[in-house]
């Protein structure tokens, strides 16, 4: 009879928290690709003679996919809810419906909107006034077409070849062209060449410009060759009426006569090291040659380049290693954008076949989600015990996945964060409050001088970043204690100040107070001479700073 | 440690901190610092060593300033001059020609890291990137190697001005830089809260980082917790004044130069002022693949000649200039051939750095490169070889050997050898 009434209470609270039709799917066998993946990761650890951690409690874990899928820790309901909820398929229930159900599409598609945005454009491409890039731009293409789960493959394929206009509400806006809108023009396109190839291929090339790599198989004429296929492109300013200002920039495809003048026959020169000049044409990595006509009635070198990377395998390794990597923390190579031969892979069986996945179920962005955060590896405690103490990554060691790897949160998701536990309702246009996001972010961004647009960040666990969450705005506003505050409010809330610093805790930790904490809270009530917003905010204080809140576990 | 709970401000602050430092779950052995109390502060900053480093970001052509090549096809359009060193530089250096008796050129740098970031990590630690390991820049290791010359500092140790520097690898992030902008501004410094409070809060904050460490026994946990003591000294230390460039007289702020160089070169006197072991002083836009010269001439060579020149000035005239090392230089330098858009393009194969000051031998002219500047016809140097001669002018043992986290040996400045006409 318990039994019973266990599994129907299941049963109802997973159908309402879906939406119709995937209730089924909650209750089928685990996909195959999270057994291969449990399978070639544990094959792993009896190789090593490691054992893994143990599982990781619920609440740590609801935190944690929060985190990594919209990008933000769960609110105290959210967090409620799910831990209230039975059934050992609740992790997939939540998965599930942090993907699927329509109240989250808006998080996760801005999320991952500015993941991407970061890595093809940088922190702070577009931030320069007179930059070509429209950094709303890229994150409107990548937010729309994250929110409609257009499949990876789509993406790649719209960055590379996009043509239009960067910025929202201009004639002819395409999003997409930010990626490449600042890279072509100069230096002759070197920047496109080098990006595209690390950031979709896993290829780092920058060097073979000028030279033959000593210990990576791409050669100098690989480069220019690559580079060929981005030749027919320019970016076009657009100024605001009567100013050098400019207002936005337009990416075309146009005739390209080559670097001798023919157009039949469009050539590029580059110089070895020795002084002598070879000649370039168009092929691909796998030395597939396309047509040498410059002429865009007779050839499109950007969407040749497009189709023959969308049928390379290292696209789609690319892909699964920094998904895995933004997941795990590690990916299966380091640096994560390089696959050349010469950098050996922690688990290069797994990563070929779940790439092979990948490809055959649509790159679909959504369904690896679903099997690495419902892997074993990703479900496991961040502990580092006596058993796995060769598990540690961050000392050179090839990751085994044995523990759930410590990191920071990102600057975007610190934010998000500390807008979610403290229920900050959001003020002003959308508009608006990505112009103050973005500002606050910046004060992490170092340049570093160089015509690539190399850049750092302070938001590295150093002094800047302590500073900024000992006393920035955001904190001050974050522990206010002003009426209609979050402190304010949760004043009124509860029994006793035992019940609100427990609720404190569930917010910025999901999870309760230790007895010591709890103690050093009834300390403070007698410091602040028992005035219990003062103790609220000063344990508040506590929680934000405290690595506990600012790393994902 | 609840023992001073509800002890009054002044000297339990710093106690304080050795508590919370201490008490964090993985406690190691370089929290010490602080501990011994010196007989007098004052006569050990004084005798303390510094190093000031001018990073030129982006690869600067140093063919045209350091190292000319006049009447070769590869020369360029300027014109040697004599300096009160026992070299010649470039025409549009005039100021700094009158401080070479103090700086010496080594002319026969050549290195083979010609990409930005990976010129950049090797001129900076002395190691090509490796995927594996992390090595600590040098402004890590040797404001980590000075550090017991200077038991009050309470600023961090590592400042980089208008730039990012390189991070401090396996050293942990308490020896990262502290980056701030040229104006000497720092964000978020003031909590206006009572120092009672504040250190109640930091012991709440220990609560819980004490917790949370003991628990996932990992590293970052603790690493954590130096961070939070060293964010804790600066924003309740007197030092901090060091920062305020804006107090100088107008007359100095000129002669630096009012751009963000001079004035970060002006903040870095007054941060070696204060003790503070290594400051690296940024300036960019030396990645110049086209119309190198008219730039030179007119924007980046004033600008330099200016701000370089009066910092080794000042810091000769306050008898600093004897126990600080001035470096100059940038991830390589650029093709003696002069490109179709005249400009030059990244090449590491033969250029110059700058060097002076501490136990550095100034005035001269290290080693040489062939009369087009293609080629070093002396002895090469690099990155190793600088750094481990910078070393040996800040009294830091070049026998020094750091054990990185997984244990391999490392020695200092990658174990270059000393470019001996420098030091002896």
């Amino acid at each position: 009879m318990t039994r019973y009434s266990t599994i129907l209470t299941a049963v109802l609270f997973l159908g309402s928290l879906l939406p119709l039709g995937k209730s089924e799917a909650a209750e089928t066998v685990v996909p195959s690709q999270v057994t291969m993946i449990n399978e070639m990761i544990e094959q792993g650890w009896r190789d090593f003679e490691i054992r893994p951690a143990p599982e990781v409690d619920d609440s740590s874990w609801c935190r944690r996919v929060f985190l990594d899928v919209i990008g933000r820790v769960p609110s105290q309901s959210e967090l409620s809810e799910f831990l209230a909820a039975k059934g050992k398929d609740k992790r997939a229930a939540l998965i599930d419906t942090l993907l699927y159900d329509d109240k989250y599409t808006e998080e996760y598609a801005s999320h991952w909107s500015t993941v991407w945005t970061n890595i093809l454009i940088g922190q702070s491409g577009g931030n320069a006034r007179d930059s070509m890039i429209s950094r709303a731009g890229m994150k409107k293409y990548l937010r729309d077409s994250f929110a409609r789960n257009k499949p990876y493959d789509r993406i790649v394929f719209d960055l590379v070849t996009a043509t239009g206009s960067t910025k929202p509400g201009t004639d002819n806006f395409n999003g997409a062209v930010n990626f490449l809108i600042d890279k072509v023009n100069e230096e002759k396109g070197v920047l496109a060449t080098s990006s595209t190839s690390r950031i979709f291929l896993g290829q780092q090339v920058q060097c073979t410009q000028c030279h033959n790599h000593p210990f990576n198989q791409w050669k100098q004429q690989m480069f220019w060759e690559f580079n060929s296929f981005f030749r027919q492109t320019r970016s076009l300013r657009r100024f605001v009426d009567g100013t050098r200002d400019i207002d936005h920039a337009e990416l075309i495809d146009e005739d390209f006569a080559g670097e001798a003048n023919d157009p039949e026959d469009a050539l590029v020169f580059y110089e070895l090291r020795n002084g002598l000049t070879r000649v370039a044409y168009p092929v691909f990595t796998d030395g597939t040659a396309i047509g040498v006509s410059g002429f865009v009635s007779d050839i499109k070198r950007r969407s040749e380049l497009g189709r023959m990377m969308l049928a390379s395998e290292n696209m789609d390794k690319m892909g699964v290693n920094r998904m895995w990597s933004l997941f795990l923390g590690f990916g299966f190579t380091k640096p994560v954008d390089d696959l050349g031969p010469h950098n050996p892979s922690s688990h290069p069986e797994l990563l070929a076949k779940l790439s092979a996945e990948f490809r055959k179920n649509s790159y679909d962005l959504k369904q690896l989600i679903t099997w690495i955060t419902l892997s074993r590896p990703y479900n496991l405690a961040p502990v580092l015990g006596s058993n796995n103490e060769i598990d540690d990554p961050s000392i050179g060691e090839m990751p085994k996945f044995s523990r759930f790897y410590l990191r920071q949160m990102s600057a975007e998701q610190l934010y998000q964060s500390l807008v979610t536990a403290t229920d900050a309702t959001s003020q002003g246009s959308y508009e608006e409050q990505e112009r103050q996001r973005n500002r606050w972010l910046q004060q992490f961004v170092v340049a570093f001088g160089t015509d690539e647009g190399d850049e750092a960040t302070t938001f590295n666990g150093s002094i800047p970043q302590a500073l900024m969450l000992f006393n920035g705005d955001l904190t001050k506003k974050a522990i206010s204690t002003s009426g209609g505050s979050f402190i304010d409010r949760l004043s009124k809330t509860g029994k006793s100040p035992r019940d609100r610093v427990n609720e404190l805790f569930l917010a910025g930790l999901a999870r309760r107070p230790s007895r010591n904490e709890m103690t050093i809270a009834s300390k403070l009530l007698i410091a602040r001479k028992g005035k219990e917003k003062e103790m609220l905010q000063d344990m508040w204080w506590a929680i934000l700073n405290s690595n506990e809140f600012i790393m994902q576990h | 440690m609840f023992n001073n709970w509800q002890t009054p401000n002044g000297m339990s602050r710093r106690h304080f901190m050795q508590h919370l430092a201490g008490s964090s779950a993985v406690a190691t052995a370089s929290m010490t610092m602080g501990g011994a109390i010196k007989a007098n502060a004052d006569e050990m900053r004084k005798n303390g060593k510094s190093a000031i480093l001018l990073w030129m970001g982006g690869g600067p052509a140093t063919i045209d300033i350091w190292d000319l090549k006049p009447g070769a096809p590869t020369g360029g359009p300027f014109k040697p001059i004599s300096t009160t060193g026992d070299l010649q530089i470039c025409e549009h250096m005039p100021m700094v020609a009158q401080q070479m008796k103090h700086l010496s050129v080594v002319r026969s740098m050549s290195t083979r890291e010609a990409d930005h970031n990976r010129g950049r990590y090797y001129m900076h630690t002395g190691y090509v990137p490796n995927p594996n390991i992390e090595h600590p820049s040098y402004g890590s290791v040797i404001a980590h190697e000075v550090m017991d010359q200077r038991p009050n500092l309470e600023i961090p140790p590592f400042v980089s001005v208008g730039g990012a520097s390189a991070g401090p690898g396996f050293l942990g992030m308490a020896w990262s830089p502290f980056s701030v902008t040229s104006n000497g501004q720092i964000r978020n410094l003031k909590m206006d809260l009572e120092d009672n409070r504040l250190l109640q809060r930091m012991a709440a904050l220990d609560t819980i980082e004490t917790g949370f460490s003991k628990r996932t026994r990992d590293l970052p946990a603790s690493e954590h917790a130096k961070v939070l003591k060293k964010t804790f000294d600066l924003m309740t230390s007197d030092q901090m004044e060091a920062f305020r460039v804006e107090k100088e007289p107008e007359e100095v702020k000129e002669r630096y130069g009012t751009d963000r160089f001079g004035q970060g070169c002006l903040l870095a006197r007054r941060l070696v002022e204060a003790g503070v072991p290594f400051v690296e002083v940024d300036l960019g836009g030396w990645d110049n693949h086209g119309g190198i010269h008219a730039l030179f001439k007119d924007t980046k060579l004033p600008q330099l000649d200016r701000a370089m020149s009066a910092l080794v000035e000042d810091l000769n005239q306050r008898e600093l200039l004897k126990d600080t090392v001035v470096i100059w230089m940038g991830e390589f330098g650029r093709t003696p051939r002069i490109n179709q858009n005249a400009g030059r393009d990244h090449w590491a194969r033969s250029w110059s750095c700058v060097v002076g000051g501490g136990d550095i031998n100034g005035g001269l002219a290290v080693g040489e490169t062939s009369s087009d500047g293609t080629a070093v016809e002396s002895e090469p140097f690099s990155s190793e070889d600088l750094m481990t001669t910078v070393c040996k002018g800040l009294g830091i043992s070049t026998e020094k050997t750091f054990t990185s986290k997984n244990g391999r040996p490392m020695k200092i400045a990658g174990g270059g050898k000393i470019i001996s006409e420098l030091v002896a």
